[in-house]
C-alpha cells in the first residue's frame, strides 16, 4: 500500500518524525491514508439524487397536500442540515472509507482476543441475502415462513447438541444482549418460585465484563471472583465466601478470557446449585472447545453463543452480531417468545410459555445471521468443528511458544497451558524501557497487521497484550506477528522514541484526550461546525 | 433496588476522583513543583536499622558505613521529568505540544538543589540547611516555605518519618508524591517507585491525574526494632493518582466505576440488612464516606459506634469496646466496619489496634463489613493483610472475604497473616 | 483423530503443518494441551450432527431448497408493518455495506480502522440533523433497546421511579421495555383519546407527579398516528421536572416535528426504515441520541465516535477510543448495561441512504408516504362495512383497519387475502379487542397506486 496524498498535513507526520531517522521508523508499510474530507465537507447545495418513485397523480390529486395540512406544531419547521452530494461522489467517498479500515480480510486480524476473528465465507453472504431471507417479514403467517423455520430449528437442534442443553432463542443481538437474557430468566426463575430476595449474581473479573454489566442492568447485585495467584482458577474457597442465601446464581466462563480452563468449574456449578442458585455459562471463548466439552455437562443451566464470533458471522464494524441462549429443560419455560418448534411435518412459533419473560428485542432476533451460522456449521461438519477448535488451540500455544522469545515480555499464569488465547503483560519491558502495551500497539500499526486487543477491565494483568489466533490463521500469520513483536521490542530498548511516537506509518497519528467531559467532543457534525467556525 | 439508585448521576460525590490541578487543554503553561529530599531517609534500612529517625539512628547508620539512597532515587525521577519535554521522555504518555513547563524550587545542596542542576533544572533555592546535618525539622520549615512559594505539587523523597514531617507542616494543603526511599514506607503517599513517581506527576501536570486521600501512618521506631510494629494513622494527604485499569486511554468521566460515595452506598446496603445492630466503625476516609451518607460526622482516625443511624460513642478505645460489648444484650447483633489502610494492604493491626484481636472475636468474621473502593484494592496487587499481633486471631481472620467496593459491586478479596 | 481433514476454511491443515507446529510447541498431540479439561468433563461421545463438511457446492443447493419453501414479499403483495417497513433500498446501501472491509472489521482503534469510524461518525451527524439531536449514539441493537436505554438514562438522571407511557404500545416492546427497566420502574400508563388514539393530556397531567422520571411518547404511534401533541406533551413533562423521551421514525422526519424541535431530552427509534431490508425483521439499528449535557453524555450507555485532536496539529482522528470507559468496557457492573457488539454496518448503511437521499430526499420520502397511506386508508375505508381509518388525524405510513361491519375478523380477511397473493396488514385483534376486527396496515413510498388498488379490491371482494 502507499500514500496517496502527500500533501494532506497528516503525511507530513507527527514533529518526532522529523528528526527520527527515516530508515529507523520505515517498516516496508505504509497505510492508505486519504485525505478525505467529511460529506458535509463536500456538500454542493442543490444536488440531489433521484432514487425514490415519484406520487402517482392520482394519489397526489385524491388526497392532496398532506404534510401541509399537519398542525404547525407537528410539522418540521427546518429542512434538515444534511449534505448533498450525487451518487457517484458519494460511492467514491464511502470506498475510501473502506479502504481506511482493517477488515478481517485485509489481512492479519489475529491481534484481537476475546474477538475470535474468522473467515467469515462468502457463500453465506450470498445465502443471507437471497430475497427468501432479505425479502421476508417477520410477521408473514408460518405457513409461508417454513424454509427460514426449518433453518433456525435446525441450527436449535445442532447448538443443543453442541451446549448439551434442550432449547434455543435466538432473540438476542449480540453476546450482552445474551448475558442479560440468562440475567432476566435467572431473575423470572426465583420470582416463580417466590425467593425474591435472591438479589445476588456472583461473577468474576477474567471473563467479559457484559457478565457483571447485564446482572446489574436486570437488578442484581455482583460478586466478582478474581483468579488465584497461581492457578489463574477462582478456587472453592473464594466462591464459598460469595455464597449466601441471597445467592440467585453464578454466571461463569470457560475458558476464561486468560486461556485458562478453570478444572474446579463442575464444582462451583454444584456448590451454587446446592445453595439454590442458577448456573449460567458465558461461551463467548467457545472456539477453542467445541465437541470437546459441552455447557450442560458442567452443570449450566444456560448457556450463550456469539454467532458472529465462533459461528463465523462476520463483525460488521462491530455489529450486527447475533447472541443464541441455550437452556436446560427446566428453564424452557422462561425463554423469550417464539421459540420454534417442528411437529414432525410442519414448523411453527410458539409464543405460550407459561413463565417467559417475554421479549428482549424485536421479532426473532438476527435471523439472517443464523441462516450463516447454519450454513457454516453445515460446511465444517462435527469433524470440521472439531478441526477448527484443535487449529484454534495449536495456533495460540504455538504463538505462546513464539512469543515468549520476546525480550520484555512475560505471560500471565505461566505454570497453566492455555486453550483459546492468552493474556501476555509487557510490565518488564515498560519497566526497563518505559515502553508500554499502549505505545506497543500504535508501533504495530506500523507494521500492516491489526492491532491488538489489551485487555477487558479490571486489567489484573499490568500492560496486557491478549491476542487470538482462531483457526483462520496460518503459521505465517503467527510468524508475521511474532516478527513484529520482536522488531518493537528492539526498538524499545534501542530508540525507545520511535514507539513513543507511533504510529508513522498508519492512517492517523494518536489522539489526545485532552477535554474535561464528553460535552468538549463532537459526536455531531452539528456540533463540530458550531465549536470549529473556522473548520 | 436500593433507595439510593440513580440519584444523583456519575458526576456526583466523587471524592477520589476529582481533577488535579492540571493547566488548561492544550494551552502550555508553567507549573510549580516544590522538590523535598531527605538525604538521610532509608539509611538505617541497609544496616538493619528499621529506620533512620533521630539523630543518634543516623550517626549510627553513618558509622554502620550507610549510603543515602534518597538522593539517588530522587535523581531517577527528576531525570525522567526533565525528560517529559524532550523526545524520550514520558511522550508515550504524553504528547508532546502539550507538555506544561516546570518550575521547579527546593532546599539548597543534599535536600534537593543537586539532584535538580544534574537532571537539568535551573531550581530556585530556598532556604538554608546546615550541610551533613539534615533534621525533621528542615524538612518541615521546607515544606512550608515551598508551599508558600506556590508549589502546585510537593514531590519528596524519602518514607513514613519524611512523610509525616511533611504532613505536619501543610497537612492536606497541596498534593503530595512521595519517592520511597525510607525503610518503613507504611504510608499511602508514595508511588511504587521512582519511575511511577515522574509518571504521577506528568499526568497530575496534563490535569489527567485524579487526586484522593492517601494514609500518612508511621511506626514507633523504637517499639519496633524491640520487633513491636506499632503503627499509628496521623492523618491524609492528596495524592494523585491515575486509573491504570481503564481501557485505552482517559476517561473524561469525572465518576468512576468504583468512588467512595458508590462504596458508601455499598455499606449502606449491608446496614439495611441488618438494621438492629450495633455497628463499631474503624478509621479512615472511606468508613468516614459511610457516616457522612448517614448525615453524620465520624472521626477520621478514631473508632465510633453507631446504632439506629445514631452516634452513641465516637472516638473509643480497646476497653471501652469491650465494655460496650459486653454490656449489650445478647439478641442485638454487633457489626464492624473496616477499610483498608496504608499502601501495604492492613485490614487490621495497622493504624486501628483499637479492633484488638479480643473484639473481633466479639463481633465475629462475618460481622465485619470491608469497604475499599476497587481501585485501592487493585493498586495492592496482593491480598489484605492481617497483623492483629495474635496469630490464632490472623489465622481466623485468613481466607477469602467479602469486600464492599460500590453499590451494587462486591468482590472475594484474599486475606493472609 | 482428524488429522487428515483438510478444510478450506482453515489454512494450516495442509499436509505437514500440524506435525511441525505441534514439535515447536513440544508436544505429540493436541490432546496433551486438553488435558487442561478434567477429564469427566472432557466430551467424549458423538454429537447428533452430520460428521463430514460439506463442499461449497453442496452447502449453496442445502440452503437454497430449505429456502425455497418460503414465499418472499417479492412475491406477496405485502402490507405488512409494525416495526418492520418494506421501503426501497438503493443500490448504493447494499454496495457499501458489503465492502469486505466495513463488513469483516470488528475491535481495531482508529489507527488502523479510520475509515468505519468516520462512516459511522457521519452516520451520527446526519442523524443529529434529522433528529435536531447534538449527540448520536453510534448504533444500539434495535428501536426496542434503544427505547431501553433511553429509559434506563432517564433513571440514572432523576432517580426518579415512575415512567409514564401511552397504553396504545406495542405490546412486545413494552414486554421488553419491562424486561430491561422493571427493576428500576413503576409504569404509569397514559389512556388515549378513542378518536385519535393519542395521549390524553388531561390524563397526562393527572398521572405527573415528582416521582415521573420521564414521560416516554412515540411518534408516530405504534397504530400508525401523528402524535401532534408532541410539542405540548413536551410543556408538560417538563414543568413536573421530568425529563421527555421521544421514540420515532427516522423516515418521518423530513416531514414531522424532529425531537429537537419539541425539546425532547431523548430520542430513540430503528433505523431499519433507511435503506435496511426487512430480513426477517433481523436488519435493525438502534437509533439513540441526547442533549449534550454532562448529565445525559455520561449515562449514555453506548460508545460514539468523536473527533479528537492527534499529536500533529490540525490532524483530526475519528475515534470511539474515548468513550469506552463509561459503558460496561469500563465500568463493569456499574454501567448497568447490556449493549456490546450492536450494528455499526447498518449504521454505516443507513449513512449512505441519507446521504443518497439529502435534505430534500427525505422531504420526498416523508410525504411520499404519508400520501400513499391516506390514499390507501380513505380507499379501504370506502369499501362497504369496513372502516379504515379507525383513528381521525393525520397518519404516517400505518393505520387500523376495523373489518367487524362487514362479520369477518381480520384473520379471516387475512386467510382469504393470502389466497390472492396479498399479505394484508398485521392483526391487531388480540392485542387490542376494543378497536374491533382490527388490522394494521403499513403503505410506504414503495407501493404504487395500482398495488394499493389491487388491495383495496380484494378487500372488497374478500369482505362481500
Amino acid at each position: 500500500m502507499t500514500t496517496i496524498d502527500p500533501k494532506s498535513p497528516a503525511a507530513e507526520g507527527a514533529p518526532a518524525d522529523r528528526y527520527l531517522e527515516y530508515s529507523a521508523i520505515d517498516t516496508g508499510y505504509r497505510a492508505v491514508r486519504w485525505h478525505e474530507k467529511t460529506l458535509y465537507e463536500q456538500s454542493r447545495p442543490g444536488s440531489t439524487n433521484a432514487i425514490l418513485p415519484a406520487v402517482e397523480k392520482g394519489i397526489v390529486d385524491a388526497v392532496g397536500d398532506v404534510v401541509a395540512a399537519l398542525p404547525a406544531a407537528a410539522r418540521r419547521a427546518r429542512p434538515p442540515e444534511m449534505p448533498e452530494l450525487s451518487e457517484p461522489e458519494i460511492l467514491r467517498h464511502y470506498i475510501r472509507c473502506s479502504q481506511m479500515t482493517y477488515g478481517y480480510d485485509s489481512g492479519n486480524s489475529m491481534g484481537l482476543g476475546t474477538c475470535t476473528m474468522k473467515y467469515s465465507p462468502r457463500i453465506n453472504e450470498q445465502l443471507a441475502a437471497l430475497p427468501e431471507v432479505k425479502a421476508l417479514h417477520p410477521l408473514q403467517p408460518e405457513e409461508t415462513i417454513q424454509g427460514i423455520l426449518e433453518i433456525m430449528y435446525g441450527m436449535r437442534n445442532w447448538l443443543c447438541e453442541l451446549a448439551g442443553m434442550d432449547e434455543v432463542t435466538f432473540q438476542p443481538r449480540g453476546g450482552g444482549h445474551g448475558a442479560f437474557t440468562d440475567a432476566c430468566m435467572i431473575r423470572a426463575y426465583h420470582h416463580a418460585r417466590g425467593e425474591d430476595f435472591r438479589d445476588e449474581i456472583i461473577t468474576c473479573a477474567v471473563s467479559h465484563p457484559c457478565n457483571p454489566a447485564t446482572a446489574s442492568a436486570a437488578g442484581f447485585k455482583v460478586i466478582s471472583l478474581y483468579p488465584d495467584e497461581v492457578t489463574g482458577e477462582l478456587g472453592i474457597d473464594a466462591l464459598r465466601a460469595a455464597i449466601s442465601d441471597r445467592t440467585a446464581g453464578i454466571m461463569m466462563t470457560a475458558p476464561y478470557d486468560t486461556g485458562v480452563f478453570d478444572s474446579q468449574i463442575a464444582e462451583y456449578a454444584r456448590l451454587v446449585h446446592e445453595a439454590g442458585g442458577v448456573v449460567s455459562l458465558d461461551q463467548a471463548n467457545f472456539n477453542g472447545v467445541m465437541t470437546r466439552m459441552r455447557a450442560g455437562d458442567l452443570g449450566a443451566d444456560m448457556v450463550h453463543f456469539n454467532l458472529h464470533k465462533t459461528f463465523s458471522t462476520p463483525h460488521g464494524s462491530y455489529g450486527p452480531g447475533a447472541g443464541a441462549v441455550a437452556v436446560k429443560k427446566a428453564f424452557r419455560d422462561f425463554l423469550p417468545v417464539p421459540v420454534v418448534e417442528f411437529d414432525g411435518s410442519r414448523y411453527h412459533l410458539n409464543s405460550d410459555l407459561s413463565n417467559s419473560i417475554g421479549k428482549v428485542g424485536t421479532f426473532m432476533g438476527m435471523v439472517p445471521n443464523v441462516v450463516k451460522a447454519y450454513a457454516w456449521v453445515l460446511a465444517m461438519g462435527a469433524e470440521g468443528l472439531r478441526e477448527a477448535s484443535e487449529w484454534a488451540v495449536i495456533n495460540n500455544n504455538y504463538l505462546i511458544k513464539k512469543l515468549l522469545e520476546v525480550r520484555g515480555l512475560d505471560i500471565s499464569w505461566p505454570n497453566r497451558r492455555k486453550l483459546q488465547e492468552a493474556r501476555f503483560s509487557l510490565a518488564k519491558l515498560h519497566d526497563e524501557t518505559g515502553v508500554g502495551t499502549l505505545d506497543f500497539n500504535y508501533r504495530l500499526a506500523d507494521f500492516g497487521v491489526q492491532t491488538y486487543f489489551e485487555s477487558h477491565v479490571p486489567r489484573i494483568v499490568p500492560e496486557p497484550v491478549t491476542p487470538e489466533p482462531t483457526e483462520s490463521i496460518s503459521k505465517e500469520d503467527v510468524d508475521q506477528f511474532v516478527a513484529a513483536f520482536h522488531h518493537i521490542s528492539a526498538e524499545a530498548y534501542s530508540n525507545p522514541e520511535i514507539v513513543l511516537t507511533a504510529p508513522h506509518r498508519s492512517i492517523v497519528h494518536r489522539e489526545i484526550h485532552d477535554y474535561e467531559n464528553l460535552t468538549q467532543v463532537p459526536f455531531t457534525w452539528r456540533v463540530w461546525k458550531r465549536t470549529h467556525p473556522d473548520g | 433496588m436500593s433507595e439510593r439508585s440513580g440519584g444523583a448521576g456519575p458526576t456526583a460525590g466523587a471524592a477520589s476522583t476529582e481533577p488535579g490541578g492540571g493547566p488548561d487543554a492544550g494551552v502550555a503553561t508553567r507549573r510549580r513543583i516544590g522538590l523535598i529530599v531527605n538525604p538521610l531517609a532509608g539509611i538505617g534500612g541497609r544496616v538493619g536499622l528499621k529506620g533512620s529517625d533521630g539523630a543518634e539512628t543516623v550517626a549510627l547508620a553513618l558509622a554502620l558505613g550507610a549510603v543515602p539512597m534518597a538522593g539517588a532515587r530522587a535523581a531517577e525521577t527528576l531525570r525522567l521529568l526533565a525528560e517529559g519535554a524532550a523526545p524520550g521522555g514520558l511522550r508515550g504518555h504524553l504528547p508532546g505540544g502539550h507538555s506544561p513547563e516546570i518550575d521547579l524550587a527546593t532546599y539548597p545542596g543534599e535536600m534537593g538543589e543537586v539532584v535538580a542542576r544534574e537532571a537539568g533544572f535551573v531550581p530556585t533555592v530556598l532556604g538554608s540547611i546546615q550541610t551533613g546535618a539534615t533534621t525533621g525539622a528542615d524538612t518541615r520549615q521546607a515544606a512550608e516555605d515551598l508551599l508558600s512559594w506556590g508549589a502546585d505539587l510537593l514531590l519528596f523523597a524519602g518514607g513514613d518519618g519524611t512523610a509525616r514531617d511533611v504532613f505536619a507542616a501543610v497537612g492536606g494543603r497541596v498534593p503530595v508524591v512521595g519517592i520511597p526511599a525510607g525503610v518503613k514506607i507504611h504510608s499511602g503517599v508514595f508511588a511504587v517507585n521512582p519511575r511511577r513517581a515522574a509518571e504521577l506527576v506528568t499526568e497530575f501536570l496534563a490535569g489527567r491525574a485524579g487526586l484522593e486521600d492517601r494514609e500518612v501512618m508511621d511506626i514507633d521506631e523504637d517499639l519496633f526494632r524491640a520487633g513491636i510494629v506499632s503503627a499509628r494513622l496521623f492523618g491524609y494527604m492528596r495524592m494523585p493518582y491515575r486509573r491504570a485499569l481503564v481501557q485505552g486511554a482517559k476517561s473524561g468521566n469525572p465518576g468512576g466505576p468504583s468512588t467512595l460515595r458508590d462504596v458508601a452506598f455499598g455499606v449502606l446496603a449491608e446496614m439495611d440488612r441488618d438494621p438492629g445492630a450495633y455497628w463499631i466503625l474503624g478509621p479512615g476516609t472511606t468508613v468516614k464516606a459511610v457516616a457522612h451518607e448517614l448525615g453524620i460526622e465520624k472521626t477520621l482516625l478514631g473508632v465510633d459506634l453507631l446504632h439506629r443511624g445514631r452516634l452513641v460513642a465516637v472516638d473509643v478505645n480497646e476497653a471501652q469496646l469491650l465494655a460496650f460489648l459486653a454490656r449489650k444484650p445478647e439478641s442485638v447483633r454487633a457489626r464492624l466496619v473496616v477499610t483498608v489502610i496504608g499502601g501495604q494492604g492492613y485490614l487490621f493491626g495497622r493504624g486501628n489496634q483499637q479492633l484488638s484481636p479480643a473484639v473481633i472475636r466479639a463481633v465475629g468474621r462475618e460481622g465485619v463489613v470491608v469497604a475499599a473502593t476497587l481501585d485501592k484494592l487493585h493498586a495492592l496487587g496482593g491480598p489484605l493483610l492481617v497483623d492483629t499481633g495474635d496469630a490464632e486471631c490472623d489465622a481466623y481472620l485468613s481466607g477469602h472475604i467479602k469486600v464492599v467496593t460500590g453499590e451494587v459491586d462486591r468482590v472475594v478479596w484474599r486475606v493472609t497473616a | 483423530m482428524s488429522a487428515g481433514l483438510v478444510h478450506r476454511y482453515i489454512p494450516n491443515t495442509a499436509p505437514g503443518v500440524r506435525e511441525q507446529m505441534l514439535a515447536e510447541i513440544g508436544v505429540g498431540s493436541v490432546d496433551e494441551i486438553y488435558e487442561e479439561i478434567p477429564a469427566e468433563l472432557r466430551f467424549a461421545g458423538r454429537l447428533d450432527l452430520q460428521q463430514e463438511p460439506r463442499s461449497e457446492a453442496d452447502v449453496a443447493r442445502e440452503i437454497t431448497a430449505i429456502l425455497g419453501k418460503n414465499r418472499t414479499t417479492d412475491d406477496l403483495l405485502s402490507f405488512l408493518g409494525a416495526g418492520c417497513w418494506p421501503h426501497y433500498a438503493p443500490a448504493l446501501v447494499a454496495e457499501v455495506m458489503g465492502r469486505s472491509e466495513f463488513l469483516t472489521a470488528y475491535g481495531g482503534i482508529e489507527v488502523n480502522d479510520h475509515g468505519r469510524f468516520l462512516a459511522v461518525f457521519e452516520y451520527q451527524s446526519m442523524m443529529g440533523d434529522l433528529l435536531e439531536m447534538d449527540v448520536v449514539a453510534a448504533a444500539v441493537y434495535d428501536g426496542t433497546t434503544a427505547s431501553g436505554d433511553a429509559i434506563h438514562m432517564a433513571s440514572r438522571i432523576t432517580g426518579r421511579k415512575e415512567l409514564v407511557l401511552p397504553r396504545l404500545m406495542d405490546p412486545d416492546r413494552l414486554s421488553a421495555l419491562l424486561n430491561y427497566n422493571g427493576p428500576w420502574f413503576t409504569p404509569v400508563f397514559v389512556e388515549f383519546d378513542p378518536a385519535t388514539g393519542l395521549m390524553d393530556l388531561a390524563d397526562l397531567t393527572a398521572k405527573l407527579s415528582d416521582r415521573t422520571a420521564a414521560v416516554y411518547l412515540e411518534n408516530p404511534t405504534y397504530l400508525g398516528t401523528v402524535e401532534t401533541q408532541a410539542a405540548e406533551i413536551s410543556r408538560i413533562a417538563h414543568a413536573a421536572g421530568a425529563l421527555l423521551i421521544a421514540h420515532v421514525n427516522p423516515a418521518s422526519l423530513g416531514v414531522l416535528a424532529p425531537p429537537g424541535q419539541y425539546d425532547a431530552d431523548i430520542a430513540c427509534g430503528d433505523g431499519q426504515p433507511l435503506g435496511l431490508p426487512i430480513s426477517c425483521g433481523g436488519a435493525r439499528l438502534g437509533v439513540l441520541a441526547c442533549k449534550n449535557e454532562v448529565r445525559f453524555v455520561h449515562t449514555l450507555p453506548m460508545t460514539m465516535v468523536g473527533i479528537l485532536p492527534t499529536t500533529v496539529p490540525g490532524e483530526r482522528a475519528y475515534t470511539w477510543h474515548a468513550l469506552f470507559d463509561r459503558i460496561f468496557y469500563g465500568e463493569r457492573e456499574a454501567a448497568r448495561s447490556f449493549s456490546g457488539t450492536s450494528s455499526f454496518l447498518n449504521a454505516i448503511g443507513a449513512g449512505v441512504y441519507m446521504a443518497l437521499l439529502g435534505p430534500s430526499g427525505m422531504v420526498d420520502l416523508g410525504t411520499a408516504n404519508m400520501q400513499k397511506a391516506a390514499y390507501a386508508a380513505r380507499r379501504i375505508g370506502g369499501l362497504q362495512g369496513v372502516k379504515a381509518p379507525v383513528f381521525a388525524g393525520p397518519h404516517f405510513n400505518e393505520f387500523v383497519v376495523d373489518f367487524s361491519g362487514t362479520g369477518k375478523s381480520a384473520a379471516e380477511v387475512n386467510a382469504a387475502l393470502l389466497e390472492r397473493g396479498i399479505l394484508g396488514g398485521k392483526d391487531v385483534t388480540k392485542e387490542f379487542p376494543a378497536l374491533g376486527a382490527a388490522a394494521l396496515y403499513c403503505v410506504t413510498e414503495n407501493h404504487t397506486q395500482s398495488e394499493i388498488d389491487r388491495l383495496v379490491d380484494a378487500i372488497g371482494e374478500v369482505t362481500r
